[in-house]
């Protein structure tokens, strides 16, 4: 009990608030970090997801993959590139995009899977080209799960994002690894509740906007 | 039937994450004390150069006649201490100057003797430290050879000719540590500017410091990266960091006899040695049993 008095006490604390060193300055570098590979994945998870759900191609292969890309050990993924790129933080955000990746393609392309095929007939038997189908009817429809794939992997992000501060990158992390090191473990416990409240605020953020593309979705299905 | 591939996938390693879920691995450090009976535990911190001795140790042991049970890779000192306390570890490696700062870190002792003098009094009852080796493996500030000789650099303080602030690659505990960039400042009046890397001087700190990311990087002495790559260990006049010969803590469990084969393999141990023990891990990737069995049986150790 003892050590949740004195981590709250370490948060609260003014001398560690700001400063290079300080909790807002590792805040933003773990938010930053947490958007910047999560934006990256989307960039490619997206697309790829949503031309595996319109076409049906290559499912069985990426579906496999990101199952296995799932399994891979974020930090040994880090080690490895570090050792090509040197230390910084590039390594540790390609290592979190590929965390990202799984999640945000599964959601891409299982909103364009759950969509019942009568409806895609009949887009279809309405004369709709592939283009029309996929922006106005397979890209809204399929919302939903898109956000819940965003929202699994930032999720899974911020968690991880923690390991930039092993190369060298700052973030959360460097509070945590900090405190293991000199055991002071109110200071490690201190910065796990910071990385929760963040994960907890991203949570809300994209309960949020789920809600907002489920009454789109409903109002879309009633029509 | 698409989905079938993806289904099996996930049943697939839906099955392998359950599978290691089962078990509790923290039981495994205390198990031994109630199957072993009379053997000697040893145990290892996490540490693979830490292990290789460990290992020494037991094959040393065995060749005596003893039993030995391996608990080796056991977390940071903090589990450790509590476990050979506790009687559950009966011999384990460890360094003079680190474990002393452990036990008691209020005291200010800098040469090897006082530091294993100073432990004697630290140790816990139970538990005593048998002779130490001349090896240690200790914090350093290295630089490449081009930046040594650039600067002409032979010691610590010889960074101040370096622009200011040195950039210097260690783990994050440097920021704070007396040997680190307080200490640099007070002791040499150097300047330096930490960036953390957590690997413990292995191979990231390595490529940060041959590519220039920073200049001046902690690596262990024992490192095998020091001799492959002609990097350049400054001296320490000043005796800012702490020397850590490597020094086994026994229980009483570990009889006189065990304690004196365990001084004749300490009395092996120089640095060349313990450096090429760590080359020869790092480099064969051989399992530490092996390297071990081949080093006693040349020294006539086994």
């Amino acid at each position: 009990m003892n050590y949740f008095v004195e981590a709250f006490a370490w948060i609260a604390d003014p001398a560690h608030r700001t400063g290079p060193d300080g909790i807002w300055t590792r805040l933003g570098q773990h938010l930053a970090y947490t958007l910047i590979a999560t934006g990256a994945a989307a960039l490619i998870g997206i697309p790829l997801g949503y031309w595996i759900g319109h076409t049906g191609r290559g499912k069985g292969l990426i579906v496999g993959a990101t199952g296995a890309a799932r399994a891979l050990p974020t930090l040994g993924v880090l080690t490895l590139i570090a050792l090509f790129t040197g230390v910084g933080v590039g390594a540790p955000l390609a290592a979190l995009s590929v965390l990202a990746l799984p999640s945000v393609l599964a959601g891409a392309y299982a909103g364009l899977e759950a969509i019942p095929a009568p409806t895609i007939d009949a887009a279809r038997a309405q004369g709709m080209s592939e283009w029309q189908l996929l922006s106005r009817v397979e890209i809204p429809l399929g919302l939903p799960h898109l956000i819940g794939g965003l929202r699994s992997a930032t999720l899974q992000v911020v968690a991880t994002a923690t390991l930039v501060a092993y190369v060298g990158g700052g973030g959360l992390g460097r509070f945590l690894f900090l405190g293991l090191k000199t055991q002071d473990y109110p200071q490690m416990l201190a910065a796990s509740f910071l990385a929760v409240a963040l994960a907890i605020a991203g949570e809300i953020c994209f309960a949020v906007l789920a809600r907002i593309a489920g009454r789109r979705h409903h109002a879309l299905s009633n029509r | 039937m698409r989905r079938i591939p993806a289904l099996l996938t996930a049943a697939l390693l839906t099955a392998t994450l359950a599978a290691c879920g089962g078990g509790d691995p923290l039981n495994t450090a205390s198990g031994p004390e109630t199957t072993s009976g009379q053997a000697i535990v040893v145990g290892s911190q996490q540490y693979y150069s830490n292990e290789l001795i460990a290992e020494l140790y037991a094959q040393a042991l065995e060749a005596d006649g003893y039993q030995v049970n391996r608990q080796y890779q056991i977390g940071p000192r903090e589990i450790s201490m509590p476990e050979l306390a506790s009687g559950a570890i009966d011999l384990m490696p460890e360094y003079s100057g680190n474990l002393l700062q452990y036990l008691d870190p209020s005291f200010v002792a800098t040469t090897p003797d006082e530091i294993l003098l100073a432990l004697d009094d630290a140790l816990p009852t139970g538990l005593r430290r048998l002779d130490a080796a001349e090896a240690t493996d200790q914090d350093s500030y290295t630089v490449t050879r081009a930046t040594a000789e650039k600067y002409e650099l032979t010691s610590i303080g010889d960074l101040a000719r370096l622009t200011q602030p040195v950039s210097i690659g260690a783990s994050s505990e440097f920021a704070t540590r007396p040997y680190g960039i307080s200490g640099l400042q007070g002791v040499y009046g150097v300047e330096g500017v930490l960036t953390p890397i957590e690997d413990s001087g292995s191979a990231l700190t390595v490529k940060a410091l041959l590519d220039g990311t920073v200049q001046v990087a902690d690596i262990y002495t024992a490192s095998p990266a020091i001799v492959a790559n002609d990097l350049v260990s400054l001296d320490d006049p000043e005796s800012l960091i702490l020397p850590q010969n490597i020094v086994a803590i026994a229980s009483d469990k570990v009889d006189q006899k065990a304690a004196a084969t365990i001084n004749e393999v300490t009395g092996q141990l120089t640095m060349a040695e313990l450096i090429a023990l760590n080359r020869e891990s790092v480099e064969s990737q051989l399992p530490s049993a092996a390297i071990a069995t081949t080093w006693l049986t040349e020294k006539g150790l086994i």
